[in-house]
């Protein structure tokens, strides 16, 4: 007896999957002043900071994330661009010493307010990492984790094969749903961390480097499966294959560091902007190959 | 080529071969010690058993090695040192966890040198000394006031099985504690990114994945508290009984060793031989707790 | 206690419980805090006890004195002779003896089954009771080479006790020396044994030093093994390492605190401060011991 997963509220989007032909207004139950319509951005960063202890790693951050794009942050190593994509889903938080200085808004509310708890706001803003860790459990109890723990009222069966599914990797594993998560192969353990991350139903999925330890193949596969997911999530990538973010991303945003080891932002486009015609010289160079 | 121009073959062979034959004899002294100590278990134990039945040793629940009628039911000894580590565990497995979880997961440097010490000091201090806090303080201004001096005695298992509790702690704490931190940050990360709280990042991937270590930890600790003597010499008493209740006194394996030494026992006599099969059943017990610890690290631990 | 407005998306479908989950949480912190609160205030009774029972019996008599049928004219000094006796004779014996082992083991023996055997064999006898090594003592030092109940026969039991943790804590210090330092003394023509003793042990002396001085520390807080060799609890002279009756700390603390008078608690606990400031001392020893020697070492 199936019964159909009753699917999200649709966003209308033209068949392209880009910008919106017809924006619809969420209604909420917050009143909140001067927000009637949903923000530009889904996530906004407004002259952020980030400091750890006495050292500023990041500097004077103003940027937005558009909605369902995938924006690429790229820049050297060591710019701070984890630091940087780590602010909006508050993981941060985790490092003693660690504060964020200036806004980082999330639809518009500023996350980092007091009474905003970054337990809550992980699950909407969720997270891929650069080395996949699956938990040494199941393949099923991996992607129904996150549901588990956030109170999840249906069918978790249902769940769990729908975002294997979305993750293109529900026929590699549906008669290994019991088999531990870790017997899996490098590709197939980031798919599974994508699978459980969208299983909580996040607005934004960030990924920290999410190929930079898998082989090639695996690499095109994320890559395509990103493609598909942007339709339904706003998704921003941190990497530092340039080829990557140029095949897969909308919007790019270009970071480096400055000469008091900061990063800071340079410059944020279209990527065919900031790659065929950059406004920036330090963006020329970086992108042409000249540093980093 | 004469012998001093630059040689390329083997210089002092001799030498390095004494001394790895030093070396050698040295590591090797290891298992001497191992077959030292079954073979004069065995040997004893075996005059042992020609005297006394070993079905009687083994199933026996009577245990009276000085008063006559003489009776060798060696369970009467085995319950007691168990109890009293049952008693211990009960006490050092709540309190051990909670200071590694505490020590692993949420403690700031400044903690851990608050802690660190007090657990190390707590295992650093002679047996004797906790017997004496048994003895003096747990047993007077603890035990007896809240179950009622007419309830329980000054020697009692519950005694002697808080001080080997607190003895045993800091062993289930340390393991437990690097079983923990041995759990890759990314693992807790992948939790956390998903909306977890600490408690449940806790509870449900840390734990999980330490938990073949911590299982080891707790039946080292089990295997410690089974071989414990001076702690529980001063706190449990000499009246070796085949009772699981914690008010009364017992005696333990390691107690009655004690007191057949401490005692004028002539070599070669039944009571004397009763020693060496006490400590051939308490060996075979920690020996095989051991092996257990060490199959279950090997067989269950998760692969990072 | 959040208050970002909730997705629109799924709120029907996900209950976070945020409140709920997160009060768990600080309980089960409490709890943590409780049990170290639990533990300090354990060990803080065992001292403050011992320390007001042992005030009014601790004073130079006390310490150069010789036990006696009456507390008030009672003393430790045979039982401190003993206790730096057979301290000195177990460091003098483990030390080189533990060495040598832990070198063969982690420099010598190459990964095969004797080596693993070795070296499981050795973990379990770590993890032999104490007593055990009593028995074992007994049978081999007392009886079959005829040492009798000495100090000598004592040491060597206490030996072969620490023996076993001397050789791990060495093991792990030999092994944490980096790699490239053998590498290096290889290229340079060095033979085995000349890096070992020119580069690796200087390199790990440290973490071998501060594992001797544990070990001693333990074989002299201990009762159960050499009361089983004959050690006695009421000796009033000095004693002779080979012959001849003999006593140490522990041991005479377990004699005086199985008499039930109070005066006889209170020179037992005088006799605990002496062994746990011993002990204070020789902790202290193993950090300076680990700081002077690990200087030059910064990897």
């Amino acid at each position: 007896m199936t019964t159909r997963l009753p699917e999200p509220l649709p966003r209308d989007s033209a068949p392209d999957g880009r910008r919106p032909a017809i924006r619809i207004t969420a209604v909420s139950n917050h009143d909140r002043a001067g927000a009637s319509a949903e923000p530009e951005h889904v996530i906004e960063l407004e002259d952020v900071s980030c400091w750890y202890g006495s050292f500023r790693a990041v500097r004077n951050v103003d940027l937005g994330i558009a909605r369902q794009r995938i924006t690429a942050l790229i820049g050297p190593s060591g710019c701070g661009k984890s630091t940087l994509i780590r602010t909006m889903n508050r993981m941060n938080d985790l490092i003693p010493g660690y504060r964020t200085e200036g806004r980082v808004l999330f639809e518009g509310q500023d996350l980092s307010a007091r009474t905003v708890d970054p337990v809550a706001v992980r699950r909407r803003v969720g997270m891929v990492f650069q080395k996949p860790n699956p938990f040494p459990k199941s393949v099923y109890d991996n992607v129904a984790f996150g549901p588990r723990i956030n109170g999840y009222r249906g069918n978790m069966d249902e769940l769990v094969e729908h975002s294997l599914r979305r993750a293109v990797l529900w026929d590699d594993v549906k008669d290994k749903l019991k088999q531990s998560g870790m017997a899996l192969s490098g590709g197939q353990q980031q798919r599974l961390c994508i699978a459980r991350t969208i299983a909580v139903e996040p607005e934004v999925i960030l990924m920290d480097e999410p190929c930079s330890a898998l082989d090639p193949r695996s690499t095109l596969q994320i890559e395509e499966l990103m493609a598909e997911l942007k339709r339904d999530y706003t998704i921003v990538i941190v990497t530092h294959n340039m080829q990557q973010a140029a095949r897969a991303s909308d919007t790019t945003i270009f970071m480096t560091m400055g000469d008091d080891r900061a990063g800071y932002v340079v410059e944020q486009g279209e990527t065919i902007d900031i790659f065929t015609n950059p406004k920036h010289r330090l963006t020329e160079d970086y992108v042409s190959g000249r540093f980093g | 080529m004469t012998a001093q121009s630059l040689s390329l073959a083997h210089r002092r062979p001799l030498t390095e071969r004494i001394i790895e034959r030093l070396l050698f004899l040295a590591a090797a002294l290891g298992v001497l010690t191992t077959f030292g100590i079954i073979a004069v278990l065995a040997f004893e134990t075996f005059e042992f058993f020609l005297q006394v039945s070993p079905i009687e040793f083994l199933t026996g629940t009577r245990w009276s090695a000085l008063i006559k009628p003489q009776s060798w039911g060696v369970l009467a000894l085995v319950s007691g040192t168990l109890l009293v580590a049952m008693i211990a565990l009960v006490i050092a497995i709540p309190l051990g966890l909670l200071a590694a979880v505490l020590l692993a997961e949420y403690a700031t440097p400044r903690v851990r040198t608050v802690v660190k010490p007090i657990l190390e000091t707590i295992a650093g201090v002679p047996t004797i000394v906790l017997g004496f806090f048994g003895l003096n303080f747990i047993a007077p201004n603890l035990i007896r006031p809240l179950l009622g001096a007419d309830n329980i005695g000054v020697f009692s298992a519950l005694s002697g099985g808080i001080v080997v509790g607190l003895l045993i702690t800091p062993l289930i704490a340390s393991i437990s504690e690097d079983s923990m931190r041995a759990v890759p940050r990314g693992m807790r990360e992948g939790a956390f990114a998903m909306g977890a709280t600490k408690f449940e990042v806790i509870r449900k991937v840390v734990f999980p994945a330490a938990l073949s270590g911590i299982m080891a930890s707790i039946i080292l600790a089990m295997s410690r508290a089974i071989g414990e003597t001076m702690a529980v010499v001063l706190t449990v008493g000499t009246k070796p009984q085949f009772t699981f209740d914690p008010t009364e006194s017992v005696q333990t394996m390691t107690a009655f060793i004690v007191q057949i030494s401490i005692g004028e026992t002539a070599q070669g006599s039944i009571e004397y031989k009763s020693l060496f099969a006490v400590g051939a059943t308490l060996f075979l017990m920690t020996f095989a707790l051991n092996l257990l610890s060490g199959w279950i690290v090997r067989r269950f631990r998760t692969a990072y | 206690m959040s208050s970002l407005a909730p997705s629109v998306r799924s709120a029907a479908r996900f209950e976070p419980a945020l409140m709920r989950r997160k009060l768990s949480g600080t309980v089960f912190y409490g709890a943590c805090l409780a049990a170290i609160g639990l533990l300090m205030l354990a060990l803080v009774a065992l001292l403050v006890d011992v320390f007001v029972r042992a005030a009014p019996w601790l004073d130079i008599d006390f310490l150069t004195g010789v036990p006696s049928s009456r507390p008030a004219r009672a003393g430790i000094l045979p039982a401190l002779v003993g206790t730096f006796e057979i301290g000195l004779i177990v460091g003098l014996l483990t030390f080189p003896i533990g060495v040598a082992a832990a070198i063969y083991l982690a420099e010598y023996a190459s990964d095969s089954r004797l080596n693993r055997l070795l070296q499981a064999n050795i973990s379990n006898l770590a993890g032999v009771p104490s007593i055990i090594y009593g028995i074992l003592g007994l049978a081999l030092f007392v009886r079959a080479l005829a040492l009798g109940p000495t100090i000598l026969a004592g040491a060597l039991t206490l030996s072969l006790l620490i023996l076993p943790v001397v050789i791990i804590a060495s093991i792990e210090a030999l092994k944490a020396v980096p790699q490239a330092q053998r590498e290096g003394a290889y290229a340079l023509g060095a033979t085995r044994w000349q890096m070992v003793r020119r580069s690796i042990l200087p390199a790990a002396a440290p973490g071998i030093m501060t594992g001797i001085i544990l070990a001693m520390a333990r074989a002299i807080g201990e009762a159960a093994p050499l009361i089983l060799i004959g050690a006695f609890t009421f000796v009033t002279f000095l004693p002779n390492p080979i012959e001849g009756q003999y006593t140490v700390l522990p041991i005479q603390i377990y004699g005086w605190a199985q008499r039930p008078q109070a005066d006889f608690q209170g020179i037992s606990a005088a006799a605990i401060v002496v062994i746990l400031v011993l002990m204070l001392v020789l902790n202290a020893l193993a950090l300076i011991v680990r700081a002077r020697l690990s200087r030059h070492i910064q990897w």
